[in-house]
């Protein structure tokens, strides 16, 4: 349990330790997308850190890297080939970003840095905790993005097709300063980015302070 | 013409960095001194030059005639990876003295998101070949200029008094939101 929360807050890869930055930024103009991208670098980074948790005594030093890509590599592609026959709107949305998790730095760094280490069951609790948080916060920056750019919320709409549920809210009525649309810009989203990683290593610094005295 | 404003855009408006997010890592990591963006550039450069072409051509001749595209993305990764291999020792063996200062940035390449992004879109826009050509050198160049005008800025920015918890990438990225809409023409004229 420990280890999960450690990977949400403590090493959050998106805010505390900036990895793989590009998807935080592309597809988080609509919350829905947000936490799709979480999901699939989740599955990916679980099933990669248990291939390679398993197999790591197997890999010879010198060919590590590559062999690494290679699993990475595979289990994207079976996972672009399931989502294209089954959600082919949430495919053509994530569009390369989906395939960019191979070289996505958060999968890479964590598999080098603790699956081919450690033993399989701290790897897969690490593996989890460090998707969710990327999940997480991933899914806040959205959460800004799309509230304050659109007024809207679209926690529901690719998947639809799926699930029978289309759930997009208004949330904040447009008035003379409401959309900023300029959040749902690209320009947006390193505003956003620049302006939470601070807002959270702030809370987190406190509350931190408040625990070690309690 | 057409081919003109494709080489714009690509570089400028709709640059890798500011608008596609491609190469953060690099962008934000080690872009703290000019000499340093430049030959990070002109490797990036190379490589994405390179390896477009020999993806394209692989894609179009061997992978859409045997209908397996869906091996695509672990394809790209492997062309990459090999290119910046040969591309390391052909450097080492004629110009070593290039090779000594491109040395650390060329075997990380191949995990920069940059060139299999870029080789991925010249697919995904179903470019011809000319238009492949003249897209990826062009936002290889927009992705030089950007890493170089930011590393440039980061000096400064270095020298400045700056809130504790704004300091290094925070402040960086909030200097990569003005670069942005400016490159991406979001200011009304």
């Amino acid at each position: 349990m420990k280890t999960i929360v450690n990977g949400i807050i403590k090493e959050n890869p998106t805010f505390v330790l900036l990895l793989g930055l590009c998807p935080a930024l592309a597809v988080t103009t609509k919350v829905e997308n947000a936490y799709l991208m979480g999901l699939c670098v989740l599955i990916v980074l679980l099933i990669s850190s248990l291939i390679v948790s398993i197999i790591k005594k197997l890999i010879p030093e010198s060919v590590k890297l590559p062999v690494y890509i290679l699993i990475i590599g595979t289990i994207v592609t079976v996972l672009e080939i399931i989502l294209k026959n089954y959600i082919p709107v949430l495919h053509q949305i994530l569009g390369i970003y989906l395939p960019l998790i191979v070289v996505n730095c958060i999968v890479l760094g964590r598999i080098i840095s603790v699956s081919s280490k450690e033993k399989i069951g701290y790897s897969l609790k690490d593996a989890l905790g460090i998707g969710l948080g990327f999940t997480l916060a991933i899914t806040v920056i959205a959460l800004f993005r799309e509230v304050l750019g659109t007024g809207l919320i679209t926690l529901m709409d690719a998947t639809s097709s799926i699930t029978g549920y289309r759930a997009i809210y208004q949330i904040i009525p447009s008035n003379n300063l409401l959309p900023i649309s300029i959040l749902t810009t690209p320009a947006g989203a390193f505003l956003i980015l620049g302006l939470l990683i601070p807002l959270f290593n702030y809370i987190k610094d406190k509350g931190g302070k408040k625990s070690e005295l309690n | 013409m057409n081919l003109i404003s494709l080489f714009i855009t690509g570089m400028l408006t709709e640059n890798v960095i500011l608008s596609k997010f491609l190469g953060l890592c690099p962008f934000l990591g080690s872009s703290n001194k000019e000499k340093t963006a430049l030959y990070m550039g002109s490797s990036v450069t190379i490589v994405v030059t390179l390896s477009s072409i020999l993806t394209y051509l692989i894609y179009h001749y061997i992978l859409v005639p045997t209908n397996t595209t869906y091996l695509r993305t672990l394809m790209f990764i492997l062309i990459i990876a090999f290119l910046v291999q040969l591309v390391e020792l052909i450097l080492k063996r004629f110009l070593p003295n290039i090779h000594k200062s491109l040395g650390i940035y060329l075997p990380l390449i191949t995990t920069n998101c940059a060139v299999l992004g870029i080789t991925l879109l010249n697919i995904n826009n179903s470019f011809t070949f000319c238009e492949m050509l003249v897209y990826s050198i062009a936002s290889s160049l927009g992705f030089t200029l950007v890493i170089y005008i930011f590393a440039t800025i980061r000096e400064r920015l270095e020298k400045c008094k700056v809130p504790k918890y704004f300091k290094g990438i925070p402040i960086a990225l909030i200097t990569a939101f003005i670069m942005s809409l400016l490159f991406g023409r979001y200011i009304p004229s």
